[in-house]
């Protein structure tokens, strides 16, 4: 596993974000508020926590990682791209006419992408399906899982939630973006999911809290010291939707859709390549 | 039926670690031995078949082969979007054993009839749709389904079906079946209705009108070779099946009609697209959508005596 400082973290973080700004900026297409959130997260992931081997994308040793809020998926696109499992020029056709990526992640698009998202409530169940195979072999590999707490409101969490307690799944860390934001206003307006820790722990999870922008705190909270046998972990990451952009940071709604042009992109650009 | 198809999946569990079964809290003495046997690899993962489903794509994403069992509505439409998303849009290993088709659970309601099934199944890319007869058809078909990879949708009907075809028969996924011959009308049936079909024949046999019936078992990928042969060779093809006539087995069969300049006239019979109001048993279901075999041989024979 590669250890950098926090610095260099941050660093990777900035230069990932300004390729998604870039991507989306330039193609128009993407979501860039959610992208923007969970940038942090995957860097952690990617650069300092998981197992794997960007020669050899199918190692089967190495830890899962599926992006189940497919619509983040510019960044797992940058992240994948930095972390050399395909060339960085591969990130200017994201989303543009032939291109096998999509706004939304689809598998195998690029080397390392390990399923198709789009859908909300997806990605958990697979990921239990995932973790249960590698228990299965007594494999010591991870499942971790990316969803967005909106995406929380979908019924498949909390079938999962039953499904991978019931099962002992102490191979699966579910990672939700706590943004705070969901399309039409903010989560806990639409559908409120407080007390959300303590959902987790009533349906029998180790739940743990983070901040989602800060890499000593999220390297803490995916150490697999956290591991309690025979639970899964649930790690509530709060987030910021738009992060490293400021205009967006102040007005999260209207960037959950909206694609920044001429000024806006400049803007972006310029405070992330500060 | 499904004993059958259970019954073959556990035996090749013993020999293959890679079979998963999961099932969605059904199976109750068909499943039993199995989940005794293999604890860890025939899951019982509740009624939740949203995630049912997404599990199984993710077992499959591992190389595993997977199988999902439940009543046919909760096991297809329940979860639908899974179906299309994780599976068959990954193009996953995993297949989907619905039982209970058409009105097989009769008496059970109409929430537990599959009507609408095979126009689902069949209109998700990169999925084949099968439905066996009888429990010979199941077990030779099965075998076949086990030798490859999916996704595969298996239509069946339940337990306790007749025997049709009491000699093995030479079957195989993708091929019509002839189960009996006949020179001037084919009927073509799909699953355990083709009983019904097999009795209609005989009796428009007895009538003097020789008719065939075949057993289209697989509806996707659906042997249009010999449909269109059916379409020059006799002066009348019939569908038969016990699912909505809008996009099902029948619908199947027109569209390869449709296309093709046959001689033969052509008609589908199946449920003409009403829920019942009334329920009971799959005799009695099939009599209100004129599925019985003597419905079937009357209707046949009055399409006939009018070309």
């Amino acid at each position: 596993m590669l250890k950098r400082d926090v610095q260099e973290l941050q660093r990777l973080a900035r230069v990932i974000r300004s390729h998604i700004v870039r991507m989306i900026g330039v193609g128009q297409k993407g979501h860039l508020g959610g992208s923007c959130s969970i940038a942090d997260v995957v860097t952690a992931l990617y650069f300092a926590k998981m197992r794997h081997d960007p020669l050899n994308p199918q190692w089967p040793q190495r830890d899962r990682f599926l992006l189940s809020k497919g619509h983040g998926g510019a960044a797992l696109y940058a992240t994948l791209a930095h972390r050399g499992f395909a060339p960085l020029d591969a990130l200017s056709k994201y989303a543009r006419d032939g291109s096998a990526m999509a706004g939304h992640i689809v598998k195998d698009s690029m080397p390392g992408v390990e399923t198709t998202a789009g859908s909300l409530g997806h990605g958990l169940p697979m990921a239990i399906g995932r973790a249960l195979a590698l228990k299965g072999s007594r494999s010591k590999s991870r499942v971790f899982v990316l969803v967005g707490d909106g995406e929380c409101n979908e019924g498949t969490t909390w079938e999962g939630a039953l499904v991978a307690a019931q099962f002992k799944l102490d191979n699966l860390v579910l990672i939700v973006d706590r943004n705070g934001e969901q399309s039409l206003g903010k989560s806990d307006d639409v559908l409120n999911l407080e007390p959300f820790a303590q959902k987790w722990r009533a349906f029998g999870w180790t739940c743990l809290r983070c901040n989602g922008h800060n890499f000593t705190e999220l390297r803490k909270a995916c150490d697999i010291k956290n591991r309690v046998a025979g639970k899964p972990t649930v790690i509530i990451a709060k987030t910021q939707k738009g992060k490293g952009v400021t205009y967006m940071e102040k007005d999260p709604l209207s960037w959950h859709y909206k694609t920044p042009k001429d000024e806006f992109l400049e803007r972006a650009r310029k405070e992330l390549n500060a | 039926m499904r004993n059958t198809i259970v019954n073959l999946i556990h035996e090749r569990a013993k020999s293959d670690s890679g079979i998963y079964f999961l099932t969605g809290d059904l199976g109750y003495s068909v499943v039993d031995n199995f989940m005794k046997e293999f604890p860890d690899r025939c899951l019982n993962l509740g009624i939740a078949e949203q995630n049912m489903m997404g599990a199984a794509a993710g077992l499959a994403l591992e190389g595993k082969k997977v199988f999902v069992y439940s009543i046919t509505p909760f096991v297809t439409m329940r979860c639908m979007e899974q179906i299309r998303t994780d599976v068959a849009l990954q193009n996953l290993d995993v297949t989907i054993i619905g039982v209970g088709g058409g009105f097989a659970y009769g008496t059970l309601g109409p929430t537990h009839h599959a009507i609408e099934d095979i126009a689902m199944m069949r209109a998700i890319p990169n999925m084949k749709v099968v439905a066996p007869s009888d429990p010979a058809s199941a077990a030779v078909l099965g075998r076949q389904i086990l030798d490859q990879k999916g996704p595969w949708f298996l239509h069946l009907n339940k337990g306790g079906e007749p025997v049709l075809y009491p000699k093995i028969p030479y079957m195989k996924i993708g091929k019509a079946f002839v189960a009996k011959t006949g020179k001037q009308v084919s009927i073509l049936a799909s699953g355990a209705v083709a009983r019904e079909a097999l009795e209609a024949a005989e009796l428009l046999d007895k009538a003097g009108i020789g008719a065939e019936v075949a057993d289209v078992a697989t509806i996707k990928p659906l042997d249009v070779e010999f449909i269109k042969d059916r379409l020059k060779s006799r002066r009348l093809v019939v569908t038969v099946e016990e699912n909505n006539l809008l996009g099902g087995f029948g619908s199947a069969v027109a569209e390869v009609a449709a296309e093709f300049r046959g001689t033969a006239a052509f008609r589908r019979l199946g449920i003409d697209d009403r829920y019942s109001q009334s329920f009971g048993s799959q005799a009695y279901m099939r009599k209100l959508y004129g599925l019985s075999g003597q419905q079937i041989f009357e209707t046949v024979k009055k399409i006939y005596g009018k070309l």
